[in-house]
């Protein structure tokens, strides 16, 4: 298990490097002198000769990726040109509203997803399942932005139960910070419940058909206990699967919620960083959420051997 | 000698992908593909309100819009259906009833939401083709060259490993928006996907008899690719190609919303949403009506592509 661990965090290594060599030639790839888009419209020449050499752009793009990789490992993602302060420092600052906001949206999705498609599955062809059939459908159509607008519409405009934007930090009170959580994590969660509730719905139907399930009913267990324990957890790697797969909607979501919600997060920042074309925070943004997604991946792989004993590495 | 080995193939033709697998081979004498692809309810209904967006992108100048660039100051935030001014370039002054309001510069919104039908599917199709013949060549290339596909693989896992969207806003700003660069942007983060498929199919399908006697007769390794491989991916390539279609008419929505897409003047439903962000709470229908056409739209390619994955390869229905 140790030597697995380590051998499947190697693995993840050529994946990162192609992604930091991808996100640099990015920039490289730009038309035009790189210092001079780096600085902006406005930057005056001494600022761009400053940063040419600070790039080391006078160098062949190999050293220059070497300088630019090294700093990186060593949690340097440069300045913003914006902000003016470093992108770390800027991403700790923004931290906080993205992972709670994710966090909640995995919490809804899975306690209402899984749920749901273990229902559909076991009374597979009723209403319920024809309902959630048509409602993943509905779900992977309605834009999460057309759907911010319409729960801000009812639900805080209208019926006036939640604020309708903004964001409350976690030390300022649980309450506040989750009534103005609440709303967008209900919608980014609506795309991610679809995905989950339909893997749910497809693996558990394929266990329910399974000899094993047979002899559990035979034997007098309850139809609870076998859904849970014999269905469910044989179909959980799949649904650990698709959780995982579905990080790269559910940061996709949050560039768009956080935007319409108004919430000053990782997403916002995104935004507002490539308006105005601040080129190293860009970078640094999607730097993070690769190597999030990456890592996340990782561990939904390592969390077979939990859901399923009969996985040995 | 090469008509014998020949493998006939149209989108039309069953026999082009039955020949996928052994347990589809039973299925050629029933109905054929086109047959049940028409049988459809879900290929109908997406395709009929498809058809009726594309009328609408076609017969947009005829069907009571304005030009979507004009704007009068009289009319600015007029609520839907009601009666008002608009001022033409030459500088003449029309009464125009406005079915969907009118926006903060008193500019039409039905008229730019008409409009916007017609941005909307040329960026989606434009994506899928990009994607599509980016994603085949390359996967043609890893399945059949064995010193290509290791680092081009690698490629690919690198450019799935970051979130696509972030691929789209990144490649935007650096190249600034325009109809071709939006296109572009959109449709790189799908190509890996387009290419796995591809390349796996290749891998199966290089292996099928009919293959290996084209090889055993010389047939040079470039005809082997466009006449043996390449008619067999048909299928399960048009129901990719439905779907990234559909991601692709999506995310140029979201980018013209974020205010990273096209330019704001160009008529796009992200665009009419954009600017109706400001008056959300007055004006309501600034955002719900383009929202219905992108909902209805995303919506209908996605129905389409279930009924073609279901109709056309149903071993990806088993899959997913």
């Amino acid at each position: 298990m140790g030597t697995f661990f380590a051998r499947r965090l190697l693995s993840t290594l050529p994946v990162l490097l192609i992604v930091a060599v991808l996100v640099f030639l990015m920039l490289r790839l730009t038309p035009g002198d790189p210092a001079a888009v780096l600085a902006g419209d406005a930057a005056s020449t001494e600022q761009i000769a400053q940063i040419r050499a600070g790039l080391g752009l006078d160098r062949s793009i190999p050293e220059q990726f070497a300088i630019w990789f090294g700093r990186l490992v060593t949690g340097d993602l440069g300045q913003s040109f914006y902000y003016k302060t470093a992108v770390t420092d800027l991403i700790g600052q923004r931290l906080e509203p993205t992972v709670s906001l994710a966090a909640l949206t995995i919490v809804i999705a899975v306690l209402v997803a899984v749920p749901l498609g273990v229902i559909a599955a076991w009374r597979f062809g009723g209403w319920l399942d024809r309902a959630l059939m048509a409602f993943s459908v509905l779900g992977f159509s309605i834009p999460v932005f057309v759907l911010a607008y319409v729960l801000i519409w009812l639900v805080s405009l209208q019926l006036g139960w939640l604020p309708v934007q903004g964001y409350k930090r976690i030390a300022d009170g649980v309450l506040p910070w989750l009534q103005h959580l609440l709303l967008p994590a209900i919608t980014l969660s609506i795309i991610y419940i679809a995905l989950i509730a339909r893997v749910t719905r497809a693996s558990v139907l394929e266990t329910l058909g399974e000899d094993y399930i047979r002899t559990a009913r035979a034997k007098g267990l309850q139809e609870k206990r076998v859904l849970i324990r014999h269905a469910l957890a044989n179909a959980a790697v799949p649904i650990a699967t698709v959780i995982g797969i579905g990080i790269a909607l559910l940061i996709g979501g949050v560039v768009v919620t956080e935007s319409v919600y108004a919430i000053p997060g990782l997403g916002r920042l995104t935004v507002d960083a490539v308006l105005a074309r601040d080129f190293p925070t860009i970078q640094g943004v999607i730097l993070l959420f690769s190597f999030v997604y990456v890592m996340i991946n990782l561990l939904v792989d390592l969390s077979y051997v939990f859901f399923d004993p009969r996985i040995r590495y | 000698m090469e008509s014998v080995v020949r493998h006939p193939a149209t989108l039309a033709d069953a026999a082009s992908f039955d020949a996928l697998s052994v347990e589809a081979a039973s299925v050629v004498t029933q109905e054929s593909a086109w047959t049940r692809v028409r049988k459809s309810l879900s290929v109908r209904l997406g395709a009929y309100f498809l058809l009726l967006l594309v009328a609408i992108a076609l017969l947009a100048p005829w069907l009571g819009t304005v030009d979507p660039s004009l704007f009068d100051p009289a009319s600015r935030d007029l609520l839907p259906g009601r009666q008002g001014e608009i001022t033409t370039l030459e500088g003449e002054t029309l009464k125009h009833r406005f079915l969907m309001g009118s926006d903060s510069f008193g500019r039409d919104i039905y008229s730019r939401v008409i409009y916007g039908t017609q941005v909307s599917l040329i960026v989606g199709i434009a994506v899928a083709a990009v994607a599509m013949a980016v994603g085949i060549v390359l996967g043609l290339l890893a399945g059949f060259l064995r010193r290509v596909d290791g680092p081009l693989m690698r490629l690919m896992d690198g450019v799935m490993a970051i979130p696509a969207i972030l691929i789209a806003i990144a490649l935007v700003a650096m190249w600034r928006g325009s109809l071709l660069t939006v296109v572009l942007a959109i449709a790189i983060p799908e190509i890996p996907r387009v290419t796995r498929l591809v390349r796996s199919l290749v891998l199966t399908i290089r292996e099928e008899p009919y293959v290996e006697a084209a090889v055993s007769l010389g047939t040079p390794t470039w005809k082997i690719m466009l006449r043996h491989i390449l008619p067999n991916t048909v299928a399960p390539l048009v129901v990719q190609g439905t779907f990234i279609c559909g991601s692709g008419i999506l995310t140029e929505a979201i980018l013209s919303f974020l205010g990273v897409g096209l330019p704001p003047d160009t008529p796009t439903w992200g665009n009419v949403m954009a600017e109706g962000r400001a008056q959300f709470n007055e004006y309501p229908h600034n955002i719900f009506f383009p929202g219905i056409f992108l909902a209805l739209t995303v919506l209908a390619v996605n129905i389409l592509g279930d009924g073609l994955r279901d109709t056309l390869d149903p071993k990806m229905a088993k899959r997913v």
